[in-house]
């Protein structure tokens, strides 16, 4: 039998992160705010980040935990890209509603 | 770095490691703060329990013995990501979302639907399977640790790393493109463009 740390089961942090995955969907879907959607895609990010910690934890590897690294990372860069982009088009269209930016839609 | 301190919870007499209860207890604030960051009216509220909602998520790494990561968790989101978020709400001095309430309600009715039957799928089917990994492994203790991770980044990681790094150039210089102020020739092709 092999020596383990007492702790919840893995399936509590999945569904735990899973969860939070979920909210962020449903800020995605319902909030007009470009700034709001970004947070709300910042959760989704970070709940996954969790399912990969708490895998690499259970699993005894820490490949899991470099991936996170990587995912902050691309998570970084998103949020420099997408906040100078919503700069500019409040520069342009005074607005950060995405139901008023309305350029590509026919 | 194995946490040893056991609480004793008198009236259930039952023996209670601490990471269980601090699962529970930063679990519960991490949904409550996720929840008011999807739907506070005020992006600033929203801002506010995002950083609460990243230490949560912190406390809960700790739980899992990734101390580094948990370390950084600090310092990249609630750190830098969540400063560049407040900045810009700062910059743009927005007021709350009050004036587009007509136009929602079939929209956020799908959204909200199809919202829950994503928590059922990933909440529920998650608690339900049952998997052999219900304890934590033992040389968890040591992979958390920032010698751990280097050995891995940068021995089996090494491509994936470099190109990551790639990716942080150009999302900076791609940032400074966009948020560059323009000339004022420049702005009366954009606006005639529009």
């Amino acid at each position: 039998m092999m020596e383990t740390i007492h702790s919840v089961p893995l399936e509590y942090y999945l569904a735990l992160s899973g969860f939070i995955f979920a909210i962020g969907v449903i800020g995605v879907l319902t909030r007009r705010n470009a700034i709001i959607i970004f947070m709300s895609i910042e959760l989704m990010l970070n709940s996954v980040n969790l399912s990969l910690v708490a895998f690499s934890s259970f699993l005894g590897n820490n490949d899991g935990q470099v991936f996170v690294f990587f995912v902050m990372a691309v998570a970084a860069a998103e949020a420099a890209i997408g906040l100078a982009i919503v700069l500019a088009l409040f520069r342009i269209k005074k607005t950060v509603y995405v139901d008023e930016v309305n350029l590509l839609k026919w | 770095m194995k946490i040893e301190i056991v609480v004793f919870l008198n009236i259930l007499y039952l023996k209670v490691e601490i990471t269980v209860i601090l699962f529970y207890i930063l679990g519960a604030i991490a949904i409550a703060s996720a929840v008011g960051t999807v739907a506070s009216k005020h992006p600033v509220v929203s801002a506010v329990s995002l950083v609460l909602h990243f230490f949560m998520l912190a406390g809960m790494y700790l739980t899992l013995q990734a101390q580094f990561v948990s370390i950084m968790q600090i310092l990249v989101y609630a750190g830098a990501i969540m400063v560049l978020v407040i900045f810009v709400i700062m910059l743009l001095n927005l007021g709350d979302e009050e004036k587009l309430k007509e136009n929602i309600n079939v929209r956020k009715l799908i959204a909200l639907s199809m919202g829950a039957v994503l928590i059922f799928q990933l909440t529920i089917i998650a608690l339900a399977t049952s998997s052999d990994l219900t304890q934590m492994s033992i040389s968890a203790i040591n992979n958390g640790t920032v010698e751990a991770i280097g050995q891995t980044m940068f021995t089996k990681y090494i491509f994936h790393f470099e190109a990551i790094s790639l990716l942080l150039l150009v999302a900076i210089i791609g940032a400074l493109m966009l948020a560059r102020r323009k000339k004022p020739e420049e702005i009366q092709e954009g606006a005639t463009e529009l």
